[in-house]
């Protein structure tokens, strides 16, 4: 009964996150003129009406540059139209910067016989992808346990029974978020203000550390039900790297808010889907023939290396 | 035996952070694809873990019991950002490969383990030695995994050509870490097997 409530728990809250992130998608997906990437080394652009074959086969007559250095040009290989001449694909030699803005510059565009003028386009990633590379990246691409090896005190610690592990990913996904956002509003606001970016490590393992001790108070008050069997974890949270790392790689590299929050999603869900994994075959192992010397924690770290290995294979998601 | 080397042989073998204890797994199998970087880190945990156990030690009468381990986290987060100041004018290159983890020391739990165990309740001078001991056992554990997957994997050793050629690739992926270590800790299980006839419990038991 009690693990039913606590699915139902776990249920909830991964639906409301896919909701903040799906709000988010529509909200920061602003209009970004009509180009876009196809592969890395494609652009689409789409002109509204049908242009002529005979000038758009003409490479000389696009101008594609980056929009941080207008002076390089970009070497074109090819142009290519759809079949009802709306859209064409450029194709370049070599592979794009897709995470940042190209400009487009079509002269003297050609359609029927009249010539409509120069038209420029803004090619650049949206935002909604952006957000999605990065919360794949953080989840599955690299997996924070298996591929980055942060957190590995907790994961061998809690991953011995599976109810353990759905209650240990759920309080760390959502403290992880939380955390992320509130070292992200204090860098912004307080320490690059003040100039006083060095003093990072110690502003953000406090915070983390005084917000998990706020979230026990509070659900001690509030819910004791949710208090008695997530409160353990809480406590164990502060020793966990992911929830130091996350912050500071957002700090790094200059995340915004909603970044900020998306890795932190991720992290926290990829950290949560290894701890389940490792729980389900940890389960089985207790019944195993394993040898004495090998038997508790060596045997653990061998199966985390065959995980590690079939998690190279998502790198192949990479692409998106 | 002296006791102070006592606390230090006991920090090496009998007590590894690494394969006994179990404790901060994470350097120990992310930064150690080279000997370089399983030094570079070890010395900066031996410098924390040891400057924290002596001002434990020493303040340990104005620290109020019941708020302790925010201020072990605190005089931890002080001696990281020291260290983190000093190792890129040290070793820049090599400091570039370890900087996330130089900072993530400060949640590395040997270090606020030791506090709370030793320093929090033994004077100045064998709090230094213990310290000094579980740091060096540290950089033995860092060293050793660094140098076994460094010589498999690149056939290299602390950067120098001695193989020529790679003889095992994964060692040097995310899994031969994974690998190594638990083989480790297996061979460690196995020579207290031999030597006192009994399975050890502490590194399975975590």
């Amino acid at each position: 009964m009690k693990a039913c409530k606590l699915q139902r728990l776990g249920i909830i809250t991964v639906i409301s996150f896919v909701f903040l992130a799906v709000v988010a998608l529509g909200v920061s997906d602003a209009a970004t003129g009509s180009g876009s990437f196809k592969k890395d080394n494609e652009i689409v652009i789409s002109f509204g009406v049908p242009v002529d074959e005979s000038w758009a086969k003409n490479a000389a007559n696009f101008l594609v540059f980056e929009k941080t250095d207008p002076d390089i040009q970009l070497p074109i290989e090819s142009v290519t139209l759809d079949a009802k001449r709306i859209s064409a694909l450029i194709r370049f030699s070599e592979p794009l910067n897709l995470s940042s803005e190209y400009e487009v510059i079509a002269k003297d565009v050609a359609s029927e016989g009249k010539t409509l003028g120069t038209v420029e386009f803004l090619v650049k990633k949206s935002q909604g992808q952006i957000l999605f590379t990065i919360f794949l990246g953080a989840m599955l691409i690299n997996n924070f346990v298996f591929t980055k090896y942060l957190g590995l005190c907790i994961f061998f610690g809690v991953s011995q029974k599976k109810e353990t592990s759905i209650g240990m990913g759920i309080t760390f996904t959502i403290v992880m978020v939380l955390s992320a956002i509130m070292c992200w509003a204090l860098l912004t606001f307080v320490l690059n203000p003040l100039h006083l970016g060095f003093l990072k490590i110690i502003v953000f393992i406090g915070t983390v550390a005084i917000f998990v001790q706020a979230v026990d108070t509070i659900l001690r008050k509030l819910n004791p039900y949710l208090f008695k069997k997530l409160g353990v974890f809480l406590v164990l949270i502060v020793t966990n790297c992911i929830i130091l790392a996350v912050p500071l790689i957002n700090a790094d590299s200059g995340n915004g808010p909603m970044e900020s929050l998306i890795l932190g999603l991720g992290a926290g869900l990829g950290f949560a889907l290894a701890l389940f994994l490792m729980a389900c075959v940890r389960e089985k192992l207790e019944l195993c023939k394993v040898p004495p010397v090998f038997r508790g924690l060596p045997i653990a770290f061998v199966v985390a290396g065959l995980f590690a290995l079939s998690f190279l294979g998502f790198s192949g998601l990479s692409i998106f | 035996m002296n006791r102070n080397v006592q606390l230090l042989w006991n920090g090496l073998i009998p007590e590894n952070p690494i394969f006994r204890l179990a404790l901060s797994m994470c350097p120990a199998v992310a930064v150690t694809t080279s000997v370089q970087n399983g030094l570079l880190l070890g010395l900066a945990v031996v410098f924390v873990q040891v400057f924290s156990s002596c001002t434990v030690a020493i303040f340990k009468s104005f620290i109020h019991p019941r708020i302790r381990i925010p201020a072990y986290v605190i005089v931890i987060a002080l001696w990281v950002s020291v260290i983190d100041m000093i190792l890129p004018v040290i070793s820049p290159e090599v400091y570039k490969q370890v900087e996330l983890f130089v900072k993530l020391i400060v949640v590395f739990a040997i270090i606020i383990s030791r506090l709370e165990l030793f320093a929090s309740k033994e004077p100045l001078i064998p709090s230094f030695f213990d310290g000094l001991g579980m740091g060096i056992g540290f950089l033995f554990g860092l060293c050793l995994i660094g140098a076994i997957r460094e010589f498999f994997g690149t056939g290299q050793l602390f950067g120098f050509d001695i193989l020529g050629f790679n003889p095992l690739l994964i060692m040097v992926l995310p899994a031969g870490g994974f690998f190594v270590i638990g083989f480790i800790m297996a061979i460690f299980n196995w020579v207290e097997f031999k030597l006192t006839g009994k399975i050890p419990t502490s590194g399975g038991a975590h």
